[in-house]
């Protein structure tokens, strides 16, 4: 394996740097919300995180058509390191949109267009490595990986939309909120932490897509060696 | 006349933040785990290969 980048190790720091600015600016520079209290805070990373997620589902499916049409194995990594971060960060914000409910809503869960939709945007990528794992054959899998992210992609628009075409408790953040939905509504220093949020998540996600494609390489290589050593 | 209080919601928001930073920290230290027994993986199979390739290019005994 190549040694690691100094580029990367920069990342890695910055990475490091945003996430304690991004927790400082969630925790104490943004105000309290007058209605829910504290809780509303978990709203910062709720957000970054599904803004990740959905992101990294999104160019997956874009890495699935890119390796559909090249047939290169580096399109194939970068797909499965999209699906693993952000089923990683997809994990986060359903459990933190969870325990912002119970409060809010007074339940832990309810089966309402957003959630359900991410709940099974969720559990798409989970069985997208179960799946992974039972094809032997690196280049089946490859294959069958690329259709199947390019089919699955189409559930992070859904969950994103869902809001917008039916009738929902969730409120709604970006864009405008029809007459039946609940519009969130942030001061200036609500929105300097929000915005920081997202670019913080940001670049957390492409320091671990990196780390997650030069572990991939790894992989193969020992695939390879090991099809060396038996023959 | 009602006053109406903020609710003490403290231990959700700490909750929900614990829980971001244990799944976060999880995933990186996966990372960092699968990356080390990779590497080991890969250094073992490369000493059989070159030992295996010594055997094959070292003349037979009679």
């Amino acid at each position: 394996m190549q040694n690691k980048p100094v580029l990367l190790t920069i990342l890695d720091a910055a990475s490091i740097i945003v996430l304690g600015i991004a927790t400082y600016l969630a925790l104490v520079f943004a105000p309290t919300e007058a209605v829910m209290g504290q809780v509303q805070r978990v709203f910062y990373f709720h957000i970054g995180t599904a803004w990740v997620g959905l992101l990294g589902f999104v160019i997956a499916a874009v890495a699935g058509v890119a390796y559909l049409i090249t047939k290169d194995s580096r399109w194939d990594r970068f797909e499965v390191a999209a699906v693993e971060v952000s089923t990683v960060f997809f994990f986060i914000t359903i459990v933190l949109g969870s325990i912002w409910a119970r409060p809010a809503w007074n339940t832990w869960w309810t089966w309402d267009p957003r959630l359900t939709t991410a709940a099974i945007t969720e559990l798409i990528y989970i069985a997208y490595f179960m799946l992974r794992k039972g094809i032997e054959d690196p280049e089946k899998r490859a294959r069958f990986g690329a259709v199947y992210t390019l089919l699955g992609g189409i559930s992070a628009p859904i969950t994103f939309m869902v809001i917008r075409l039916f009738r929902t408790i969730h409120p709604i953040v970006i864009g405008s909120a029809n007459a039946n939905q609940e519009k969130m509504s942030m001061t200036g220093d609500m929105k300097i932490a929000f915005f920081f949020g997202l670019f913080a998540f940001t670049v957390i996600f492409i320091d671990l897509i990196w780390h997650r494609i030069r572990l991939g390489s790894l992989e193969e290589k020992v695939e390879q060696l090991k099809l060396k050593v038996s023959m | 006349m009602l006053l109406e209080t903020t609710p003490d919601t403290s231990g959700y928001m700490i909750a929900g933040y614990v829980f971001s930073f244990v799944v976060m920290g999880i995933y990186v230290f996966s990372m960092y785990l699968r990356n080390a027994n990779l590497k080991r993986d890969a250094e073992t199979l490369e000493s059989l290969q070159a030992e295996e390739a010594k055997k094959a290019s070292s003349p037979k005994k009679k």
